[in-house]
């Protein structure tokens, strides 16, 4: 009744094609965009801005890099936090050589080597497949981990081996550093947050975003059929290694504020982001913002929720019991709707359109 | 006979030995070119120091090798446990490494509950059985015929689980293995080779005696009873073996059984070899290069991928760590991986992937 889209007519092929074709759905992406540019900042808490909200964009820009090699070109990779690992220390090293220069724009660009990098263990994917080609990301994750700790060059010769984040201000506002607010953070998150998801939906609905589809389903005919295997394999591997080496660079620079970034970047962040994608959806943009907002929001929610409810937890047991649930609800998501919650997103839009009188 | 004539010579670099020997060529071509000409000697440090060191002390190659081979048993008994689940189920089991720590800490678990050493084991089995008939019907019979990379997931919603329930029931805490009242071995035998000492860990080669005796009656099991029929059956097809009438339930219950049987197993090595704790998770994923090198499919190939990487990663470690700073066991295991991954992408024993449109 609310939701139909009886009545709305397309002149021209570009509305037709459009990503948001229903005059609904763009109401929804305003409402849902003015929320987070308005209420959440205004009415949110400075707790619930830091530790929530900025890890779960951050964790959705992640979420969509894996998702464009992961689910859209169907290649898995367990690198993921090692390319954010290099994006921050990119970032970190770029700082330090251009002080002047925009912080945003120094997160912008340290996406790009992480890309590069990307690209170089991207190429055994040419002829590995599979899980075979998982333990090839897996080569990536080890050895720049290992990288991190042990090449001292890449956190200026530091005593303690962290990465420290220095006072950078855009318009005379402090972004980075200590003295930054949560609110400054978030927006900032916000706004690349937004730009990105852009630039990824707009790919992956143009010719690149056709050819990695055409990969994953199956690439031996879409070699056939004349597309360069590659160009679309280390195509998405460039695109999905910015995405995560822009999220790293923000990750310690706009929410830890520094710290040991080599533990940061561990194989269990890798898996969790892969967890955020698979939970999400596979090749579904939206499904990575579910994703990481089921998998970086739960734990938190937890913590913090149960004991509101009256349940006695203290913290170990508190983690063990998070744990557990994490685990079973991972597995009961999964036999609900293999495909993710975003496919149970598109159920419910296609049941609100025959609502109240379905046939 | 104008069909021979019109025919193309054989292409002598197809060859696959003439290729390796070409490119074998090529590197030690190499390498005289690259000592000459190498100011620094970085070269002679990779490529000759390493082997002179190995020539002149031949008691110290020895025992870094047989420490890479105890490991590498153990990274074996891992990936045995991943091959025999993703044979029958197709299931790609990355709880496998949290089952050992899990058997592990139940069996020191018991014991520290005043239950004596071998009836803990046999109650240890029990609760792997549990644990195998709750997997099958709260996990895989739900998610049939879902793709591989969702099963896959699953099972990281049962290390999840498992990594939680076992904390809160036995704590974080690293705990002793109860190696004296298993009847284990302790001490080490020194040998005199080669002109000089090596010293072998007894324990170490009891888990050598016992991995091969269980691999032996794997194979035994799979061979002739009919339940190993039935596995093999559901292995090459689930279609075929259902229509034959093998209960697939069945059959996953007795496999993630036999999984939790090498998981017990290998977390009483292991655990003898250094204590029980959660820290033993991550050195499982040291399982998947050695299943990558092996094959998903081959138990033959489990075992000698984990020698291999478990040898390669020692030598690798003591020869050339020090070049670069050390602490590359950390990922030479992958790359080991990877590099015969470029010449056999189904690794070393594995199935041929064969692709049609």
């Amino acid at each position: 009744m609310l939701y139909r889209e009886a009545g709305q007519y397309k002149s021209t092929y570009a509305a037709d094609m459009a990503v948001f074709p229903l005059r609904e759905d763009r109401i929804g992406i305003a409402v849902i965009l003015g929320i987070a540019l308005v209420a959440v900042p205004f009415l949110g808490s400075d707790f619930f801005i830091a530790s929530v909200m900025i890890p779960f964009l951050i964790f959705s820009l992640a979420a969509i890099g894996l998702n464009i090699l992961t689910g859209y070109t169907g290649l898995i990779s367990l690198g993921t936090a090692a390319f954010m690992g290099v994006g921050a220390y990119a970032c970190y090293k770029l700082t330090t050589f251009f002080p002047n220069v925009n912080i945003i724009v120094l997160i912008l660009v340290s996406g790009l080597f992480s890309a590069g990098i990307g690209v170089l263990f991207g190429l055994p994917s040419l002829r590995i497949k599979g899980f075979y080609l998982a333990v090839a990301t897996l080569a990536a994750q080890f050895f720049l981990q290992w990288a991190f700790v042990r090449v001292p060059w890449l956190f200026n010769y530091n005593a303690s081996g962290a990465i420290e984040v220095p006072q950078r201000t855009l318009f005379d506002i402090p972004v980075t550093g200590a003295s930054a607010t949560p609110e400054t953070r978030y927006f900032v998150c916000l706004g690349l947050v937004v730009v990105l998801t852009w630039f990824a939906s707009n790919l992956v609905h143009g010719k690149l975003g056709r050819s990695w589809m055409a990969v994953r389903d199956m690439d031996i005919a879409a070699e056939l059929m004349g597309i360069k295997l590659l160009n679309a394999k280390l195509g998405a591997f460039a695109v999905s290694s910015y995405f995560a080496g822009v999220a790293g660079a923000m990750m310690i620079f706009l929410w830890y504020g520094g710290g040991e970034a080599a533990d940061v970047f561990s194989i269990r962040l890798s898996f969790n982001i892969l967890f955020m994608v698979i939970i999400g959806g596979l090749g579904s943009l939206i499904g990575s913002f579910f994703g990481a907002a089921f998998l970086s929001v739960l734990p938190t929610a937890l913590k913090f929720g149960l004991p509101a409810l009256g349940v006695p937890l203290t913290g170990a047991t508190a983690e063990h019991v998070t744990f557990m649930l994490v685990g079973a609800l991972i597995i009961f998501f999964l036999i609900v709707e293999p495909h993710g919650l975003a496919r149970l997103w598109q159920i419910g839009k296609q049941k609100l359109r025959t609502w109240p009188f379905p046939y | 006979m104008s069909d021979i004539a019109t025919r193309p010579a054989p292409n002598v670099f197809a060859n696959p030995m003439v290729k390796a020997g070409l490119i074998a060529a090529a590197i030690v071509a190499a390498i005289a070119i690259g000592v000459r000409l190498d100011p620094s000697n970085t070269l002679y440090a990779i490529f000759v120091d390493p082997f002179q060191q190995m020539v002149q002390a031949p008691d110290l190659l020895v025992q870094t090798i047989w420490e890479g081979l105890v490991s590498g048993v153990l990274y074996a008994l891992i990936a045995l446990g991943f091959v025999l689940i993703f044979k029958a189920s197709g299931v790609f089991n990355f709880a496998q490494g949290i089952m050992v720590v899990f058997a592990a800490l139940t069996l020191v678990g018991l014991y520290e509950k005043g239950v004596p050493a071998f009836l803990a084991v046999i109650l240890t089995l029990g609760v792997m059985f549990a644990l195998a008939v709750t997997i099958e019907r709260v996990v895989l019979r739900p998610l049939v015929n879902q793709p591989d990379i969702i099963l896959f997931m699953a099972t990281f919603g049962i290390t999840y689980f498992l990594i939680g329930f076992g904390e809160s029931l036995f704590g974080g805490n690293p705990k002793q293995m109860i190696t004296e009242q298993l009847y284990l071995p302790k001490g080490a035998i020194d040998l005199q080779i080669l002109g000089g000492l090596v010293s072998l860990q007894k324990i170490d080669i009891a888990a050598a005696i016992i991995a091969s005796l269980m691999i032996g009656l794997l194979a035994l099991f799979f061979q002739y009873t009919r339940i190993g029929r039935a596995l093999r059956a559901v292995a090459d097809s689930h279609k075929a073996a259902l229509s034959v009438g093998i209960s697939l339930n069945q059959i996953w219950v007795i496999v993630w059984f036999t999984a939790g049987i090498v998981a017990l197993i290998t977390g009483i090595m292991w655990g003898a070899r250094s204590d029980v704790s959660f820290a033993l998770e991550i050195v499982a994923l040291k399982a998947l290069p050695v299943l990558i090198l092996g094959g998903f499919t081959s138990i033959p190939g489990a075992i000698v991928g984990g020698l291999i990487i478990g040898v390669g990663e020692k030598l690798g470690e003591f020869y050339w760590g020090p070049l670069i700073g050390g602490g590359i066991e950390s990922w030479l295991a992958y790359f080991i991986a990877l590099g015969f991954l470029l010449f056999r992408p189904q690794g070393l024993f594995g199935d041929k992937i064969i692709e049609r449109i």
